[in-house]
């Protein structure tokens, strides 16, 4: 490596980000605390604020109404789920994680039951595969719509909260009448899925992406190409290419940057190299390419939507392999051993091979990824999940820097952090 | 026996590399050796650190390593990805239990900065050179790093106000 690029990985390490304890902005003698010409101060913003979606708290260091440095301070939400994840056993497992990022539990279900089966080297049927796919992106279009809902809440829109939820409340009722649950569902198990798709999905499914499709295209004109939305967004929060790199950044705000990388496109999992669809870029990475980016992904994710219900291939929708999944309630009732079986396989868990393993997917908001360790018994050693909001919250301070505080709002809600999985 | 615990070692920039039946690259590495390894990887192409974490094998120390390498009870495993190559490789650093210190690599990868910092706050491993090494998801003045495996699991006595008291 060479020199200058020592340097300019050192400036954004340093001069965009607060360095300071979390204490400090609590304390009433600021004069004690040196912040260079004395002329600035810091204001915390959160942890209880209403744009902070959730409980963030940002120590922001500002010059009048400029923001210089910032600090984001989390762990208000911590509840120690990698620590509850090494009690439970893999059958229960996916309980835990479908909580961490409420907005996309599916994504969440998904990478732990994939970490799961790589490590029990398990080949799960065809369908499972694709209600998996499909349910995974009706998600990525419920979160997206939240986004834009709250989004929208952030800039002053509230009609726009009040459609989002709309669209989303949709999308969450098909959720409620496959997996029983609107949200947190344990669907997507290890071995396949909980249940089969109900009759009529078909119809449920089109419905949805057309009304979506439509009102996107309402959006559109009520957003898209309203002058004072986007001077509210152009040009604010610019996230260069290279920055977005060094920083680990994924999903939508890596996209907007314009960073073609997207995991169901480059290293496909699931069936994604079996449909067609394309990776929105971003030019500036800018507030507005983090919307557009977003906005276009909803049709991305429905035109996959609609590949998926001519494609549905018919069969199981779990596997049949008796080390992962129960034998069937009626055979319980015949046979001692099946009854031994099940018992077995709710009490200890799944026995997992000695072994460790790092699987990514592309959830709503970038690389989700799940590291586990097994030691060979029915609990894992270690299950660390790689959530994208923990990671992209370290955009926040170049993000912010140099922006107005009245700005700071419409940034922070355009990273999409979900405070459930940053603290996890 | 799964084929990740084979014998069969590679070298890479002079540590031992395995590939696992599913494909993955795992390289293994001493503290010593930790940040010259990762930087070599950097110039190599891997130009995007997914995730970093620690693990504690306290209950499980005699795992399956590569023999020219004393098995530690921590360890820091990074995840790198080339966006040119889109291909994996995950660094197994070995962290000693009485001095758990490593050297930071936010110099190579400004992104693993909260990623350190969980681990540090987590299992008490210190990254040298760390900008700003401090709790960030406890509290700050915690006593303990919940992850470890000497931690005990706490539970706090629900006491609900409604519960008819016993007589």
């Amino acid at each position: 490596m060479t020199t200058e690029d020592k340097t300019m990985k050192s400036e954004i390490g340093n001069s965009a980000v607060l360095r300071l304890p979390e204490s400090s902005a609590v304390d009433l003698d600021l004069n004690e605390l040196e912040f260079g010409s004395g002329e600035t101060m810091i204001v915390n913003m959160g942890p209880q604020h209403p744009s902070t979606h959730g409980v963030l708290r940002v120590m922001m260091e500002l010059e009048g109404e400029t923001v210089l440095r910032c600090k984001p301070v989390i762990g208000y939400l911590h509840t120690g789920m990698e620590k509850t994840g090494e009690e439970l056993t893999y059958t229960q497992g996916a309980t835990n994680v479908t909580r961490m990022d409420y907005l996309s539990p599916l994504a969440n279900e998904l990478v732990y039951s994939l970490a799961v089966e790589d490590l029990l080297n398990v080949q799960i049927p065809q369908r499972a595969t694709w209600i998996r796919m499909l349910m995974c992106e009706l998600n990525r279009m419920s979160s997206h719509l939240m986004w834009l809902a709250t989004n929208g809440m952030d800039l002053g829109a509230t009609t726009m909260m009040i459609f989002g939820f709309r669209e989303r409340e949709l999308i969450l009722a098909f959720f409620e009448k496959t997996t029983g649950l609107r949200m947190n569902h344990n669907y997507i198990r290890p071995g396949g899925v909980a249940a089969d798709l109900p009759d009529g999905w078909e119809e449920d499914v089109e419905a949805i992406y057309q009304t979506v499709l439509f009102r996107l295209d309402e959006y559109d004109e009520f957003f898209t190409g309203q002058p004072i939305f986007r001077k509210r967004v152009e040009g604010v929060g610019t996230l260069s290419a290279e920055t977005a790199v060094e920083l680990s950044v994924t999903g939508p705000l890596l996209r907007a940057s314009g960073v073609p990388w997207d995991l169901r496109k480059t290293m496909p999992y699931l069936a994604y190299d079996e449909v067609d669809f394309d990776v929105i870029v971003g030019t500036v990475g800018d507030n507005f390419d983090r919307y557009a980016v977003r906005m276009n992904e909803i049709r991305e994710s429905a035109k996959i939507v609609k590949q998926i219900i001519e494609k549905m291939p018919k069969g199981d929708y779990r596997t049949q392999d008796a080390k992962v999944t129960p034998p069937p309630r009626a055979r319980i009732d015949q046979s001692m051993e099946a009854l031994i079986h099940h018992f077995k396989l709710f009490t200890e868990g799944i026995i997992v091979p000695e072994g460790e393993t790092y699987v990514a997917v592309e959830s709503p908001r970038g690389e989700l990824g799940c590291y586990m360790v097994s030691d060979g018994t029915g609990h894992p050693l270690r299950m660390h999940i790689r959530a994208p909001s923990f990671v992209n919250l370290q955009s926040l301070p170049p993000l912010l820097r140099g922006s107005l505080v009245a700005d700071a709002v419409a940034t922070i809600s355009s990273v999409d952090p979900v405070m459930g999985e940053v603290d996890r | 026996m799964t084929s990740q615990n084979s014998s069969d070692t590679q070298l890479l920039y002079g540590q031992p590399m395995r590939i696992y039946a599913n494909g993955s690259k795992v390289v293994f590495v001493t503290t010593q050796n930790y940040h010259e390894l990762v930087s070599s990887l950097f110039n190599d192409g891997y130009n995007f650190a997914s995730d970093l974490c620690a693990v504690d094998y306290l209950t499980n120390i005699q795992r399956s390593l590569p023999a020219e390498l004393t098995p530690e009870r921590f360890e820091v495993v990074l995840n790198l990805l080339s966006h040119g190559r889109k291909e994996r490789i995950r660094v197994r650093a070995l962290v000693n239990e009485s001095n758990p210190s490593i050297p930071t690599v936010m110099d190579i990868y400004p992104g693993v900065e909260n990623m350190e910092r969980e681990a540090f706050d987590m299992y008490g491993i210190v990254f040298e050179g760390h900008p700003d090494l401090s709790r960030i998801l406890m509290p700050e003045g915690w006593e303990g790093h919940p992850l470890r495996k000497d931690y005990a699991v706490g539970r706090v006595p629900v006491q609900f106000k409604e519960t008819p008291q016993p007589r």
